[in-house]
């Protein structure tokens, strides 16, 4: 079997630090490699040597057989390595084709030639089902669109060879399904793709081989069938890991939260939550399962205080705290572990230490009279970094520097470190690796058999079945089903998420939905 | 290379390199760059007397830096340092002319007035950002216009048709007896000591206390502090207001220390605008700001010597010191260059 790139025995350092140690990667024609690795395994550096960002060191690449130089992007261009970023590099306002053809807009006397262009992206789309219109503009489209588009933009390019980077990091469960058979439909046709992720589910059903990296260092590469998701894991973290979340039953006590009608609208006066009832007991786990976009950040921000509630009331420990500033809401016993950790959960140009603080800074013993005082900070940062495996430097550590998995765990150990009688976990182990997204749940887990409340939102199903002790499904901003996971399967579950109210329809559900699949 | 030796060599391999540059320019005008510069050192260093006025030309710079680094701080720009100056030169002068009562008393109350109206300069754009959006750059220059030409307008009302008022009482003043003994009676005044004072003050506010850990927050990230539970506008309009108040001592530095009254003026001074490069070139540090403001208040004044020592233009002059200062705000263009070399030098090795 030829093999049409080969990375071998490839080395890269950065000052001190070698990122990449002695790594091979060998891709065959017309296969998915995927590439697996914890986060800040080294993954993206030694893609960004294949595709010219980086020089390594050590080590050669060869495509199609001949030992090459990609000293930069454009000669892994010539070659037919064309990568689809995680974060996708469109200009919003332009239209697909604009942004396909940005940097080598074709010209007809002078003027640029779009006509032929989007004829171009037309025909690609059809060739891999793509399903883009080349006219449409960037802004209204959807994520998964979006990365069509960036795949249609490597294909435009003559790609042979695609990097796929975290694919799946930011799409829905449905366009997950769409991506994987466009994978499938592209490796037909002859491409060679190689696969960045962390996320096993995805080798298992797509990969036709897997190259692990731990910590930099090569360890080895399997074939796809012939391993499981256990071996896997341990090769990739070097230990074992269990999977299925370790939990006793659960004894649930008094409310909580109580949420009775509640209804919030967005910033256009549009309902996203609508007439809502839920509530959540000590000693429980309640797992929101719903597809992105269903009312799940309004429900969130509106429990918390951060949005307006048009009606209803919100109840916590029988205390109403519906309107009540975020301030208050946090002192009535919720901790929030937001959904954007970015956005909401982190001062990025804040010490780690100042952020673990974020919430308390105000109060005794940290400030007093007016003065706050960092060694208290320090202190309790220290602690919460030790208790929660936060891998960093110390308490000045920029909050920015570390990486998305520890972020998490100083958030998760702030929150937690307050002892909340409600705790809200939005998303928690978005972009995480396993070991990861393991301890996070045991996390919420003890949580709970510690008597606390946890309310947990998830668009990952596993996550929901895994570790909620009730699942409330949430469909266009009302909770459609309350099941237990003993008594649901995933399947059950996606088609409530997708607004099919009865069981009995079941059956009928499934073959639509396949149906709609062969359609699109 | 360690961090120190190159956090000293930066600023001196900027400041040698605008010199160079100066003197290139000095040259082609066929000028003589070492007169020239002889002048410029014997304008700021010369003898007591022009360090003492280079000292009393630092000290409103250091104040009007402070204004801005701390508003930046916090994630404003504000741009209406110069209208908070203006306003806190004629609150200053205005109770230093309108009473008098013991020094006491006179002097910390004239002080507080030029606070007072600096702030609520600041106050408006502070308000208008929090509750309704409007970017402060805007609000703030226009502010300045507002200001420049309300306080011409009160001017001519307290002098009576004047273009300046009468002197402040003495009870009001900042004049040091002290200081004119040891600086050959330069205008050297007790404001210096004010504004070392609120270099503490805002140092204090940002790093010692939870009004400066939430103004902070905010300045970075608007979102996370909602979530913290801050009350977001009122820090905005906070960091205004003292802000504000800074600038306002600004002005009263050179309505009680300085020059004891106010004029109508035709521009603006120019320092409040000069505190943005002051604040930027101290990195919106406290301690930052006394560096900036010493280069930019020893630079303005020296180089009025230059014309009258060595016979250079004006405009060239001006020309000159925009080109040093230019130097010194690349610094991070030098660092690079710094950091390059040593890479260089790694890899040769």
């Amino acid at each position: 079997m030829e093999y049409v790139v080969e990375m071998l025995n490839i080395r890269k350092e950065f000052g001190n630090f070698v990122a990449n140690d002695n790594i091979t990667l060998q891709l065959k024609k017309g296969e998915i490699h995927a590439l697996l690795g914890e986060n800040g395994a080294g993954k993206s550096t030694l893609m960004n040597v294949l595709f010219g960002l980086y020089q390594p060191e050590g080590g050669e690449i060869r495509v199609r057989g001949k030992k090459v130089d990609i000293t930069n992007p454009n000669i892994a261009n010539d070659l037919g390595i064309g990568m689809v970023h995680q974060h996708f590099m469109l200009v919003e306002n332009f239209s697909v084709t604009e942004n396909i053809i940005l940097g080598s807009e074709p010209t007809k006397y002078g003027v640029t030639n779009k006509k032929d262009a989007a004829d171009r992206v037309k025909a690609l789309s059809e060739q891999y089902g793509l399903n883009v219109d080349p006219y449409e503009i960037i802004e209204d489209i959807s994520v998964g669109m979006q990365q069509r588009v960036e795949i249609l933009k490597t294909l435009y390019r003559g790609a042979e060879i695609l990097i796929f980077d975290e694919p799946t990091a930011s799409l829905t469960p449905q366009e997950i399904i769409e991506l994987v058979q466009i994978m499938r439909r592209l490796t037909a046709e002859g491409k060679s793709i190689i696969l960045i992720t962390h996320k096993l589910k995805e080798i298992m059903d797509v990969s036709d081989r897997v190259t692990v990296i731990r910590k930099g260092q090569g360890i080895g590469t399997v074939v796809t069938a012939e391993t499981n998701p256990n071996e896997l894991a341990s090769l990739m973290v070097g230990r074992q890991v269990e999977f299925k979340t370790v939990k006793g039953p659960s004894f649930p006590k008094e409310e909580v939260l109580d949420i009775r009608n509640l209804v919030v609208e967005d910033y256009r006066g549009v309902a996203k939550v609508k007439n809502l009832n839920l509530n959540v007991r000590k000693g429980e786990i309640v797992g929101i399962a719903g597809i992105d976009g269903n009312g799940q950040t309004e429900l969130i921000e509106a429990i918390t205080g951060l949005r307006k509630v048009k009606s209803g009331t919100i109840f916590i420990n029988e205390k109403d705290v519906t309107g009540l500033k975020p301030r208050k809401v946090t002192e009535a016993g919720v901790g929030h572990i937001p959904q954007d950790r970015h956005k909401h959960g982190l001062v990025l140009d804040f010490p780690i230490g100042h952020n673990i603080a974020l919430q308390t800074y105000y109060s005794k013993p940290i400030t007093k009279n007016g003065i706050i005082d960092y060694d208290k900070i320090n202190e309790k940062a220290k602690k919460i970094i030790a208790d929660f495996d936060v891998r960093t430097q110390g308490p000045h550590e920029l909050a920015r520097s570390l990486s998305g998995g520890n972020q998490q765990k100083a958030i998760i150990g702030r929150e937690v470190d307050r002892d909340p009688d409600l705790l809200i976990a939005a998303l928690p182990t978005r972009g995480l690796d396993v070991g990861a997204i393991e301890f996070i749940h045991s996390r919420l887990i003890e949580q709970r058999d510690n008597g606390k409340a946890v309310l947990l939102i998830s668009f990952e199903l596993d996550e929901v079945m895994n570790v909620s002790d009730r699942i409330a499904v949430i469909h266009d901003g009302e909770i459609v089903d309350i099941v237990t996971p003993e008594s649901t399967t995933e399947q059950e579950l996606g088609l409530l998420m997708a607004g099919h109210h009865t069981r009995d329809e079941t059956n009928e559900g499934i073959k639509k939905e396949g149906e709609d699949q062969h359609v699109e | 290379m360690s961090n120190r030796v190159t956090n000293i060599l930066v600023p001196l391999i900027s400041v040698i390199l605008g010199l160079l540059v100066g003197a290139v320019i000095m040259l082609i005008s066929g000028y003589n760059p070492i007169t020239g510069y002889t002048a410029l050192w014997n304008g700021i260093f010369g003898d007591l007397y022009t360090i003492g006025e280079t000292l009393r030309q630092i000290t409103p710079y250091i104040l009007a830096g402070l204004a801005v680094a701390f508003a930046f701080r916090a994630g404003l720009f504000n741009i209406g340092v110069e209208g908070q100056l203006i306003v806190g030169w004629f609150a200053a002068a205005y109770v230093g002319i309108a009473v008098e009562l013991p020094k006491i008393i006179h002097l910390p109350l004239a002080i507080l007035a030029a606070a007072a109206a600096g702030a609520l300069w600041g106050f408006v754009p502070g308000l208008l950002k929090a509750k309704f959006h409007v970017h402060e750059v805007i609000v703030t220059i226009m502010m300045n216009y507002i200001a420049l030409h309300v306080t011409n307008a009160l001017i001519k009302t307290v002098s009576g048709g004047g273009d300046r008022t009468e002197k402040i009482f003495t009870s009001a003043s900042l004049r040091s007896e002290f200081f004119q003994n040891l600086t050959e009676f330069s205008r050297l005044h007790y404001g210096l000591l004010i504004a070392l004072a609120m270099v503490g003050v805002m140092w204090i506010i940002l790093e010692k206390t939870t009004l400066g850990y939430e103004l902070k927050a905010v300045g970075f990230n608007h979102n996370a502090s909602k979530y913290a539970g801050m009350n977001v506008n009122r820090n905005i309009i906070l960091a205004m207001v003292i802000s504000g108040a800074f600038a306002g001592l600004a002005g009263a530095m050179e309505a009680l220390g300085t020059f004891e009254y106010v004029s109508s003026k035709g521009g603006f001074t120019g320092i409040g605008f000069d505190g943005i490069a002051v604040a930027l070139l101290g990195m919106n540090t406290p301690l930052g700001v006394i560096f900036g403001a010493t280069l930019f208040g020893s630079l303005k004044y020296g180089a009025l010597n230059m014309p009258s020592e060595a016979k250079i233009p004006l405009e060239i002059v001006e020309i000159v010191i925009a080109v040093i200062i230019f130097f010194v705000a690349s610094g991070y263009i030098i660092r690079l260059l710094l950091l390059r070399a040593a890479n260089k030098k790694k890899e040769a090795k």
